[in-house]
């Protein structure tokens, strides 16, 4: 019996800027489903995260429910968290982020814990343009109870018992860009290549960012006629882009030729590379996202990689003008500036 | 790459590393898995089976096997396989039962065996079951060669040699003992169907210096001295002592002054410390033993008083290395350095010499004077002269001796049933799954994280005032466990199956150590650049898959695999398997079936 991770590593594991070697960002062994879409993502986490060279302290986790909420156990160990209730992790988020700006949120739920339970709580954090990621580890199925259908399987998709699911699904890219999203994308547990770069632009976006990543459920949902199990999604994959995210500084030197690659400058000089563009499709065209998804669909292809982006996005703070200090790095004295500021405050509306 | 061929039992054997370090294949894991179980018996017959003299090579062994293990790939220190062995050899229980008992039917054909060192005891053991009549040969009174004359009894107590040695000498060996072989010629004459030189390399290199001759009396051949000591022949030696030399001879020879009398005793050695033959455990030794060893002295002449020795000149060196990194050692200027001595131990090397071997018997020489051998066979120019061990290639160990001798034996008995003796027996092999469970395995799979163990010595005022008292006390059976926890079981191959894989990463992501990546295939040199860490150690191997569904291939990287079983318990599919790879060399008792 193991379930137990030797502490061993490559002895030649390079370290990335901080000094830090790439299990500084692992989190506990895995309780998953062996084969898990899931623990592919928590690895593209980890990976994304120690290329960037994020200090684990100023990270954190939150989640709401389902085996995909159970992830950020399995990644960041270093990194603070919050595992919430059933759909509400974007509120949690909400007040975490507006108490202390200065640390990265990074969301993460599932199909069930967002488009069903949560999908209030979805949809208004969209609004509020939150700076946050926002990953759905979508299966298509709720894994944590035992497979039910969730509100993003495919009409006429076939479960592990026969059955074919008779309503239409929830699009989260597609409601996500329609809601006014500054980033979203889409993409697939079993492509780190596509998936690293996503998560790391989404880190630096400077809004909202929401990755739909489909992440096959190898017990409930990966059987045949399941439209997110390996074998389909892998047939059906179809990239706007391949994606590359470039950190500042670092000079561009590979040549793709005109019209086949696009650079999208982001608000720190760092930038997101993509190369052969899919035709018609523009990442700063909201409408052109939508076409793109939506004729994708209509061909029933996945369609993966950066679907929109709006880099000169702003998020809640600028909206709402807070403190450029973190609110809980304010003293007593500036929260809380005693009765007679309240006095002249509420004089002002009298 | 090409797919690897896992059907080709060399390409896993290569991935246990300590066996295939091991000039004789012992199966290390195997008999490490036994000793934890307690099971020391058993333990010690796939060591008896492979090696021989488990307890002579658990105490004495050169272990090739542990700068190869895994382990030390991985922290600082392998596993002490060596003293595990001597674990199984001290704990284990009846073990005659289980090895073959004589009268043996004969054959018909009679084998001489000229020295009863390693090398040919492994011959007779061998041979001796398939009914040839064995006769050994050599000028000591007992048999064991080297292992009884030079190894000296604190490192090697006589009655584990005497058990060891008779283990086979009771399969019905014809001895001769106290008959020094003087004529090969006369030896061919005799009714032999084949014959063995399993004669060491007997003689000890002298130091052709000015006052050698003068000081004779207290100058002496470290080799031969310390056969004389073994023997009891030499029971004293001066209150100060020079030991010349910086090879394991020295070491045994300082140390063995230490015991008779000596109370000066320095080993004075020409190259750097660094860079002296000895192994590092037995330079420790012999410095734990209050040895000075005095490197970059080059001897230069014996100092002699009223025709006595009184000491020794040195000219003190450096070395200094050429581009090509080859060293020389050029003065460093200043006067002589002169160190006193009332006896001198020359231990600077030793040398075959075959004056009993007739020139002109069609057996060929090199011109080192080195009979021409084949290194797989271990025949010579003459159809019924057989080489082995010391005497074959120079001196190198008793597992070499041994391994040697299995080999011999395999051609000896192929020869002599007519057949060819290039067409070696294959080895066996065994591939077998130890899964049990979702996550359990029929092998110990959890690393531990255990440092080496150090094996406890006798106190040095015990050790010291008694020539025969042995200096390792061995580990105990606790101590042994957790040594043996510590082995990898890198005979539990990671199998994969191509088919299976559904390509989830999962294995990838788990991996410990990084091992396996999924990527496009390309060249070796290539591949290895690309892999999630680059796979730098050359000497290991890589696993590389057929084309998968993305049209990628799985590598794995064996370097630094901890065999943990984590990939497998990862795969949804079981496209990762456990399996006990078992690989034995097949000796001469099945070398015809
Ligand atoms: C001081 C010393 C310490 C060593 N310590 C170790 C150690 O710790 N571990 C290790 O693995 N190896 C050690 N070795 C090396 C090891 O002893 C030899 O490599 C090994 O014994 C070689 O085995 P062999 O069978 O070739 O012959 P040997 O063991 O050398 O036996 C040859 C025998 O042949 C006899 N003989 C020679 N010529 C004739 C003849 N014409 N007629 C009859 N008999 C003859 C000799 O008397 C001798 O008994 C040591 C060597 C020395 C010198
Ligand atoms: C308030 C509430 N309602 C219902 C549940 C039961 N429940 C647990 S997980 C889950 C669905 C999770 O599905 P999803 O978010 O897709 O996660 P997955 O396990 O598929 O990764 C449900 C309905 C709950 N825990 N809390
Ligand atoms: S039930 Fe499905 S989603 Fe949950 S851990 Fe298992 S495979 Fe993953
Ligand atoms: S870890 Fe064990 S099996 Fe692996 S090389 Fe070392 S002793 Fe041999
Ligand atoms: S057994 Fe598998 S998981 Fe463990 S180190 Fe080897 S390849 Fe990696
Ligand atoms: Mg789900």
């Amino acid at each position: 019996m193991t379930y137990i991770r030797p502490k061993f590593r490559h002895p030649e594991m390079p370290k990335n800027k901080l000094g830090y070697t790439l299990n500084y960002y692992e989190g506990a062994l895995s309780t998953l489903c062996a084969g898990c879409g899931h623990d592919s993502i928590s690895a593209a986490i980890v990976q994304a995260a120690y290329e960037m060279n994020i200090e684990p302290h100023k990270l954190a986790k939150l989640s709401g429910i389902g085996c995909s909420s159970k992830t950020p156990a399995y990644f960041l160990s270093n990194s603070h968290g919050f595992n919430s209730v059933h759909g509400r992790m974007p509120s949690v988020a909400t007040g975490a982020n507006l108490a202390n700006r200065d640390l990265i949120y990074f969301g993460v739920s599932g199909d069930g814990d967002t488009a069903s339970i949560g999908m209030g709580q979805f949809v208004h954090v969209i609004r509020r343009n939150l700076k946050m990621v926002y990953i759905v580890m979508n299966n298509g199925c709720y894994g944590l109870t035992k497979g039910q259908d969730s509100a993003t399987a495919d009409e006429g998709s076939k479960n592990k018992s026969g059955n074919v699911n008779l309503f239409q699904s929830i699009d989260l890219s597609s409601l996500a860009i329609e809601l006014g999203a500054s980033f979203v994308a889409q993409s697939f547990s079993g492509d780190k290549t596509q998936l690293i770069p996503l998560i790391k632009a989404a880190i630096n976006h400077p809004g909202f960012s929401f990755i739909n990543v489909i992440s096959p459920c190898v017990t409930f949902n990966n059987n045949v006629g399941s439209t997110k199990s390996y074998d389909f999604v892998r047939e059906h994959v179809e990239a706007t882009a391949t994606v590359d995210f470039v950190p500042e500084m670092k000079e561009i030197t590979v040549d793709y030729g005109k019209g086949t690659q696009k650079q999208v400058k982001m608000h720190d000089g760092s930038s997101i590379q993509l190369h052969k563009l899919a035709e018609g499709w523009d990442p700063m065209n909201r409408l052109s996202a939508i076409n793109a998804v939506q004729n994708a669909r209509a061909k029933n292809e996945i369609l993966t990689g950066l679907l929109y982006i709006d880099p000169e996005t702003r998020d809640l703070h600028h909206l709402l003008q807070t403190s450029d200090t973190a609110l809980n790095a304010l003293g007593k004295e500036q929260l809380c500036p005693g009765s007679a500021v309240l006095k002249e405050l509420n004089d002002e509306f009298r | 790459m090409k797919p690897t061929d896992i059907k080709d039992p060399e390409y896993f054997h290569k991935v246990v590393d300590c066996q295939y370090a091991c000039p004789a294949h012992t199966p290390v894991p195997e008999y490490i898995r036994l000793i934890a179980e307690q099971k020391y018996t058993e333990a010690y017959m796939i060591n008896w089976d492979s090696n021989v003299f488990p307890g002579v090579l658990g105490r004495t062994c050169d272990r090739p096997c542990e700068p190869a293990c895994r382990r030390g790939r991985v922290e600082e220190e392998p596993v002490a396989i060596c003293r595990l062995k001597r674990v199984a050899a001290d704990n284990k229980g009846d073990v005659k039962q289980h090895m073959p008992k004589g009268p043996f039917k004969a054959n018909g054909k009679k084998i001489a065996l000229i020295g009863a060192g390693p090398a040919s005891l492994t011959v007779a053991r061998d041979l001796a079951p398939l009914g040839y009549e064995i006769h050994l040969y050599d000028e000591q009174k007992l048999g064991g060669g080297f292992m009884r004359s030079q190894i000296p009894s604190f490192r090697l107590p006589e009655t584990v040699l005497n058990e060891e040695v008779n283990y086979i000498l009771d399969l019905g060996i014809h001895t001769h003992f106290n008959s020094f072989v003087s004529s090969l010629k006369d030896t061919l004459s005799k009714d032999y169907d084949s014959i063995f030189v399993g004669t060491g390399a007997p003689r000890g290199r002298d130091l052709d210096i000015p006052g050698r001759k003068e000081a004779a009396a207290n100058i002496h051949i470290g080799i031969d001295w310390l056969s004389s000591v073994a023997f009891e022949h030499t029971s004293k030696i001066g209150k100060k002592v020079i030991v010349l030399g910086g090879g394991n001879t020295a070491m045994d020879c300082c140390r063995t002054s230490r015991r008779l009398g000596g109370e000066e005793v320095k080993v004075i050695v020409r190259s750097p410390f660094a860079e002296m033959k000895a192994s590092p455990w037995e330079k420790e030794d012999a410095m734990h033993e209050d040895i000075p060893i005095i490197e970059n002295h080059v001897p230069k002449n014996f100092v002699i008083e009223n025709g006595k020795l009184r000491g020794m000149n040195f000219e003190k060196v450096k070395a200094v290395y050429d581009d090509k990194g080859k060293r020389q050692l050029v003065p460093v200027g200043g006067p002589d350095v002169f160190f006193e001595a009332d006896d001198v131990l020359v231990a600077i090397g030793q040398e075959n010499s075959f004056p009993w071997i007739e020139r002109d018997l069609g057996i060929e020489f090199d011109k080192w004077g080195m009979p021409v051998v084949d290194a797989i066979t271990f025949a010579s120019t003459h159809p019924k002269v057989f080489f082995g061990g010391d005497a074959a290639f120079g001196p190198k160990n008793v597992i070499t001796a041994v391994a040697h001798g299995h080999q011999a034996a395999i051609s000896i008995h192929l020869a002599n049933e007519k057949k060819d003796m290039k067409k070696r027996p294959s080895p066996f092999v065994n591939l077998i799954s130890q899964k049990m469970g979702i996550h359990e395995w029929s092998y110990d799979s959890a690393v531990v994280e255990d440092v080496r163990y150090i094996v406890p010595q006798a106190d040095k005022k015990l050790t010291l005032t008694n020539r025969k008292k042995e200096v390792e006390l061995g580990f105990d059976v606790s101590t042994g466990f957790k040594e043996a926890e510590r082995c990898l079981n890198c005979d539990v191959q990671t199998v994969f199956t191509t088919s299976k894989c559904i390509e989830c990463d999962a294995c990838m992501d788990i991996c410990p150590t990084a091992c396996i990546s999924f990527i496009d295939n390309a060249d070796e040199t290539d591949l290895r650049e690309m892999l999630k860490i680059p796979a730098h150690n050359k000497t290991q191997d890589l696993y590389v898959s057929d084309a998968l569904p993305t049209k990628r291939v799985m590598v794995k990287d064996e370097n630094v695999c901890l065999h943990c079983g984590l990939c497998a318990e990862r795969c949804p599919t079981s496209a990762w398997d456990m399996q006990k790879f078992f690989y034995n060399v097949t000796k001469a008792e099945k070398a015809c079936q």
